[in-house]
């Protein structure tokens, strides 16, 4: 059997490390790539040559964006005086796809883990602590995720901001839209009754 | 090889795109480990937090292989998320068990005394001191129990005041003599006697802490006691 030139091998082991690919499914898409020579892959190999080039960490609070201080932290209209902490840039994109949330974010990139020996430290929050005290900043949302790791780290950053007065919040836990209660873990069911509300 | 087993979820990593590597506390094969097929997915997100107790089903070809886990949710620990200490000590207890026991190797009193402190964390607000005693029975099953029945320089079993920090028997009062500023002060909730104020918790910890750090060294090499056990004492300290 005739063997793939040295360059497509490297094109497809690069690309197996992508997350949802595997050797296979790198295979696949490096084919159809090379198919597409004119349409797709130099398009999007000039889009990435760009991109690596232009991208940065927002200085504030460390979204991804093209600039030293990110859109979001540039835009006037955002300082409604609210800051969401999240863990990661994937947490921020998903809020803004929500359009609910019109004040401004801090990414802690990562959460504490005993597991992992991830520490306070290793985290943004010594910023974010900062960035309450020089913004006038009314309250602060964590949008941590409900495992263990992410309640640890948005009790430790509530501890953290104790000493600011900031008025510390957290999302809301319980039945998501759509949810059938009948499929629902009894951890999920515990905490949408401790949170009901008036009807 | 296939066992079942009743186990609580020490920690937990993904394995690959979809599967996870998952560490439990079991009754009877004490700390094991083996991937469990899906278990990175969203669906199992739920059941595969720390302190999850589980119906587990372990089957290997061989039994030196990792092996692979089927488990199914006995009991959350959810409750436990929005309550700081608890959530510090449920940290605490699951980085303890992960790096003081040997892999595979069963401690029935060790297991029992966890499931004690586990349902105490969401009912008893004197855990605290359940989770001392806790972690005297974690020493006693790794073979460095501390000897409090009996005074090491007199031998007498009354007015035991003092624990040598070398050998990690009780001293009393008479026998401390000039030593006593060197020996730790033993509260008397190490032995079961009274109820456990927070400073008297807090002694207790500094000792089993002193003896665990010294008997995990090897374990631990450089580096230091589990920062989740640390976070807990200083939530303790700040309680006083």
């Amino acid at each position: 059997m005739a063997e793939t030139p040295r360059d497509i091998e490297q094109l497809i082991d690069l690309m197996a490390r992508l997350p949802g690919l595997g050797p296979r499914s790198a295979r696949r898409a490096v084919l159809m790539l090379l198919k597409k020579r004119g349409a797709v892959m130099a398009p999007l190999a000039r889009v990435m040559a760009e991109v690596a080039e232009t991208a940065r960490d927002c200085q504030v609070c460390g979204n991804i964006g093209a600039a030293e201080i990110c859109e979001i932290c540039r835009d006037d209209r955002r300082a409604t005086g609210e800051i969401c902490v999240v863990e990661d840039v994937a947490d921020l994109w998903a809020l803004e796809r929500g359009r609910a949330f019109k004040g401004r974010y801090h990414i802690l990139g990562g959460t504490l883990s005993a597991l992992d020996a991830v520490g306070p430290d290793d985290l943004r929050i010594p910023q974010l602590v900062a960035r309450v005290r020089e913004e006038a900043t009314r309250e602060v949302i964590l949008a941590l995720n409900a495992t263990v790791d992410g309640q640890t780290t948005a009790h430790y950053i509530a501890d953290a901001l104790e000493e600011t007065g900031v008025q510390v919040t957290s999302l809301a836990q319980g039945v998501p839209i759509g949810g059938e209660l009948d499929y629902l873990d009894d951890g999920t069911i515990g905490a949408a009754l401790k949170a009901r509300r008036k009807f | 090889m296939e066992w079942q087993d009743e186990g609580v979820l020490i920690a937990m990593r993904p394995h690959g795109e979809a599967s996870a590597i998952i560490e439990v506390f079991t009754a009877v094969h004490g700390r094991h480990a083996g991937v469990v097929r899906g278990g990175a997915s969203r669906k199992v997100a739920a059941i595969m937090q720390p302190g999850t107790q589980l119906a587990v089903t372990w089957r290997a070809r061989l039994e030196d292989h990792i092996g692979s886990f089927s488990v199914e949710p006995l009991q959350s620990r959810a409750a436990l998320l929005g309550d700081r200490l608890a959530l510090a000590g449920l940290s605490a207890i699951c980085a303890m068990l992960r790096v003081a026991l040997p892999e595979r190797e069963g401690h029935p009193n060790l297991w029992r005394a966890t499931m004690a402190l586990l349902a105490a964390l969401e009912h008893d607000p004197d855990w605290p001191a359940l989770y001392l005693r806790w972690e005297l029975i974690l020493l006693e099953e790794l073979g460095f129990g501390l000897d409090l029945t009996r005074c090491a320089a007199t031998g007498s079993r009354d007015d035991l005041a003092f624990v040598s920090p070398k050998t990690g028997r009780a001293v009393s009062r008479g026998g401390a003599g000039e030593w006593a500023d060197r020996l730790f002060p033993l509260p008397q909730c190490l032995m079961g006697q009274g109820p456990a104020s927070a400073a008297e918790v807090a002694q207790g910890l500094a000792i089993t802490g002193h003896f665990l750090a010294r008997e995990l060294a090897p374990v631990l090499g450089n580096r230091p006691m589990p920062e989740a056990r640390t976070r807990l004492l200083t939530m303790l300290e700040k309680r006083r």
